[in-house]
């Protein structure tokens, strides 16, 4: 065996290491996460933690649950907003549109897919809260809304496409329409994915905080109705965090175990429903 | 003689065909124009969303012209205003994060793709795909309260004691500044390195491989010389995807890097990123130039992130038509 | 065979029937062809795949379409009931005629109804037996018990004796032959007067091509059917009519057992014996 054997047998037992030591820091950031959450958020969680208004500032005791009702009423609106424009799209570009028009809509929406959180939040700013003069819950549903396109566009376009050409032509032989062809046969047959791509990018729009900052803005009280200023889960977080007091910075980590929880349950749970899916068709 | 057609059904019932027919044919056309509406709005916000920036930031732009990328001040009380130190803080902490982010990423997809038994592979995989899913504030919590303590104590002071000579370790250890926002920069980024590197390297032909191993190649070798270059445009795809979104990353950023527009060599120190400036600052921006300035911090970003975005779909493009790269579309 | 042909291509006006669902049918013009092909020329954007086709296909008979791989006997069959129109570039000229009326000027999803389709692989919706069956009525708007139309179908198909208990059942949940039935009785439910079956027993075991070889002696007594299938046998044993198709051409037309015994053209004579294909 030469030297140059040895050098190369060596070079590759180290570096094939150095990649499983990458494997391993790279899998470990998660677990780190989730331990210092646990540890520093488990002792402000209390019930009351979820029921409670915000404290003034210096007293104990203060909860969320303006910023859990805040988070839904902000996810409610962009579903309203998102789901629509992005089924609907997807819908268009996989069963109806022509290539240029399939081509041009595809490229919008990656646009969209790319543009960052907070000139998100600006865009929402100049075209909601500066015409109503106010921030609101309208203004930070259509941020998320517009955030969320993108996502179910796509995956509801690619679930399309999976459904097979077959059920297509069964439908049609009897003398179905297109339209119904697709809402009742081509449809429902992706439906599990379309709704996995809804839930993932609901629980992905949960956690933007930018474009927030300065549409729904924040409350410390409740809201009432959709035209005022909204406190949301991680718009609370952040201002927790960055705030001189210990008791909000407890708060902070009771509040980022929340929704971590939240955002990995739903992508666990859509993940377990995709693969049950792929496991399903024949 | 005319032929008719007989039906056979059950007694007393018809199909009403003629309004049936009617219906389902105007059906087919309404709905064609009901999506394709909907699908144009996407494009209608798009443009919205390019004019508004454009719109909003005139004021600015007028002021300032091309100055504005390159000047330093950032003056709210004489409306005098410069994006440079806002660029300098995005490109550097963006770099950093690509620095540590695309060795470690790529080290491990190598290790997922080529090394790792296809169980513990996906498994791992999985896994890392959620951190993927972690919310930007969340990345923020953690590195506000653990990870800056970390650095000022023991991670700074040990890099300025080895390297104290080269610039970009100079000067006091406060723990927030470029390099811990690099930092956690690049723990956001590494799940996407990982995953869309894996599927490219996974992607590439077993033939490939074997050609290399038969002539006597070592695995090593064989990856980092055959299979890592055939990937090559997709893994390159992906990190400029991941630049774009280091690039637009506000809250993480905004939590661990100061918010002190300077520009100073040393990875030490406190800086701002355009992000972080507009999360900052914007509902505090008492005039229209002020708002307006931030605004065209904005559009400079998207600008930015367009492009990016765009070279990163041409990579991932061409090394799908080659046939032996990406699959991430 | 009769050759009647009504000039006016007019859509029908449909009479409800209170006939019994099993008599046979006859049309009042008592013409044996149900539907007529005349000088078809079919093609693929550039590519010519049929040329000068003509054939009459009888009433409540079974006319079998042969051929080697790529005769266009396929391509013909989904240009009855207009299925070639889901294809984008495809075009055609010549006449094709239901009861004498040209069904290119008819509405299709009218005319869909009327000739049936089953496909060579089945392709049974991922819904419930029972919604699979009742799927064509609830689109056509059918009034009336959907379950003792589903009910009829499912007999009429043979199926009914081994779903009757499992109807809300995924249709997935049933073998490849009880699959391609269960496509059959959907297609039956929607009680179109000419079913086309194209190579519907090629993904099947034998005991399941037995079943529905059997199955089309009891439908033609109201049902025209034509099948496409590369199973010379079959189509001795199942067809009153074949037409062997070689390269887009119809070479010839006969009554089964005499295109089988006595072929009058050299290339038939080659295909049936073997030779090619």
């Amino acid at each position: 065996m030469t030297l140059r054997t040895v050098w190369r047998k060596s070079l590759n037992l180290v570096m094939l290491s150095l990649t499983g030591v990458c494997a391993l820091i790279t899998v470990s950031a998660l677990v780190v996460i989730l331990g210092y959450l646990a540890k520093n958020g488990a002792t402000a969680l209390h019930w009351t933690f979820f029921t409670n208004l915000p404290a003034p500032v210096g007293e104990t005791g203060g909860g969320i649950a303006n910023a859990i009702a805040g988070s839904a009423k902000l996810l409610l609106l962009a579903a309203l907003v998102g789901v629509p424009i992005g089924l609907l799209g997807a819908i268009y570009v996989a069963e109806y549109a022509s290539p240029v028009p399939a081509f041009v809509v595809r490229y919008a929406t990656d646009l969209l897919n790319g543009v960052p959180s907070i000139v998100m939040g600006i865009f929402a700013w100049t075209v909601v809260v500066v015409p109503m003069h106010s921030f609101s819950a309208y203004a930070g549903g259509f941020a998320l809304g517009v955030m969320m396109i993108p996502i179910i566009l796509r995956s509801s376009e690619e679930f399309l496409r999976t459904v097979p050409r077959s059920l297509r032509e069964g439908a049609m032989a009897l003398g179905t329409s297109k339209w119904r062809t697709i809402a009742t046969v081509v449809v429902p047959a992706a439906a599990s994915g379309i709704v996995t791509a809804i839930l993932l990018s609901l629980s992905r729009v949960a956690g933007e905080t930018a474009p927030l900052l300065f549409t729904a803005f924040g409350n410390r009280f409740w809201s009432h109705g959709w035209n005022e200023p909204v406190a949301s889960l991680p718009v609370v977080i952040y201002t927790y965090a960055v705030s001189p007091y210990d008791d909000w910075h407890r708060q902070a980590w009771a509040a980022g175990l929340v929704l971590l929880g939240l955002v990995l349950v739903t992508n666990l749970v859509c993940r377990a429903l995709l693969a049950r899916r792929a496991t399903q068709r024949r | 003689m005319e032929a008719t057609t007989t039906t056979v059904g059950p007694a007393g019932t018809g199909w009403h065909p003629q309004a049936l027919v009617r219906r389902l044919r105007n059906g087919d056309a309404i709905a064609h124009t009901v999506t394709l509406i909907f699908a144009a709005s996407i494009l209608l916000i798009t443009v919205l969303l390019v004019s508004q920036l454009w719109i909003h930031s005139a004021p600015s732009r007028a002021k300032f012209g091309w100055n504005f990328l390159h000047t330093s001040t950032w003056d709210p009380v004489f409306d005098n205003y410069g994006a440079l130190p806002f660029l300098y803080g995005t490109v550097v902490t963006t770099l950093v994060s690509l620095v540590i982010a695309v060795p470690l990423g790529l080290g491990a997809a190598i290790f997922l793709a080529e090394l790792a038994p296809p169980k513990l592979s996906a498994g791992l995989s999985y896994v890392i795909d959620l951190l993927a899913a972690v919310p930007s504030v969340i990345y923020g919590l953690l590195a506000i309260f653990t990870l800056v303590p970390f650095m000022s104590k023991t991670v700074e002071p040990f890099l300025k004691k080895t390297l104290g000579d080269l610039p970009f370790f100079k000067g006091p250890t406060y723990g927030v500044g470029f390099l811990t926002a690099g930092l956690v920069l690049s723990v956001m980024i590494v799940p996407f390195i990982v995953s869309v590197s894996r599927e490219v390297l996974l992607s590439v032909p077993a033939d490939q491989r074997e050609a290399a191993l038969s002539l006597g190649a070592t695995r090593w070798e064989t990856t980092w010389k055959v299979v890592v270059p055939y990937a090559r445009s997709g893994i390159m795809g992906s990190v400029f995807l991941s630049m774009a979104r280091a690039l637009g990353e506000t809250m993480a950023v905004t939590m661990v890097i100061g918010n002190t527009p300077q520009i100073s060599a040393s990875l030490f120190s406190p800086g701002y990123t355009i992000a972080a400036v507009i999360a900052n600052e914007f509902t505090e921006a008492t005039g229209d130039m002020y708002l307006s300035a931030l605004i065209e911090l904005g559009l400079v970003l998207f600008l930015l992130t367009f492009i990016l975005n765009g070279v990163a779909q041409l990579m991932i493009m061409l090394s799908e038509r080659r046939g032996g790269g990406g699959q991430r579309g | 065979m009769g050759i009647s042909f009504s000039a006016k291509p007019v859509m029908e006006k449909e009479t409800p029937v209170t006939t019994v669902t099993v008599a046979p049918k006859e049309t009042a013009a008592s013409s044996s062809s149900r539907m007529s092909v005349k000088d078809l020329n079919f093609y693929y954007g550039k590519i010519q795949s049929l040329f000068h086709v003509s054939v009459e296909i009888a009433t409540n008979k079974v006319t079998a379409l042969i051929g080697p791989s790529g005769c266009g006997k396929s391509t013909l069959l989904r240009t009855l009931n207009r299925m070639h129109e889901t294809i984008s570039h495809t075009r055609l000229n010549g006449k094709i005629l239901l009861d004498g009326n040209d069904i290119l000027t008819q509405d299709v999803t009218r005319l869909r109804r009327r000739v049936g389709m089953v496909f060579q692989r089945p392709n049974p919706f991922p819904k419930s037996i029972f919604d699979n069956v009742a799927y064509g009525l609830r689109v056509n708007g059918h009034a009336g018990s959907l379950k003792e139309h589903v009910e009829r179908s499912l007999h009429r198909a043979a199926l009914w004796e081994e779903v009757k208990d499992r109807l809300h059942k995924s249709a997935y949940s049933l073998s490849g032959g009880q699959q391609q039935r269960l496509c059959i009785a959907r297609a039956l439910a929607v009680d179109p007067e000419v079913i086309l079956l194209d190579e519907p027993c090629s993904a099947l075991d034998p005991v399941s091509t037995a079943k529905i070889e059997e199955l089309l002696f009891q439908l033609k007594e109201n049902c025209t059917i034509v099948i496409v299938t590369h199973n010379m046998q079959q189509a001795a044993r199942v067809s009153d009519s074949t037409a062997f198709m070689l390269l887009g051409e119809l070479i010839e037309f006969k009554p089964t057992p005499q295109l089988f015994t006595t072929p009058g053209d050299p290339r038939t004579e080659a295909y049936i014996t073997g030779r090619f294909g």
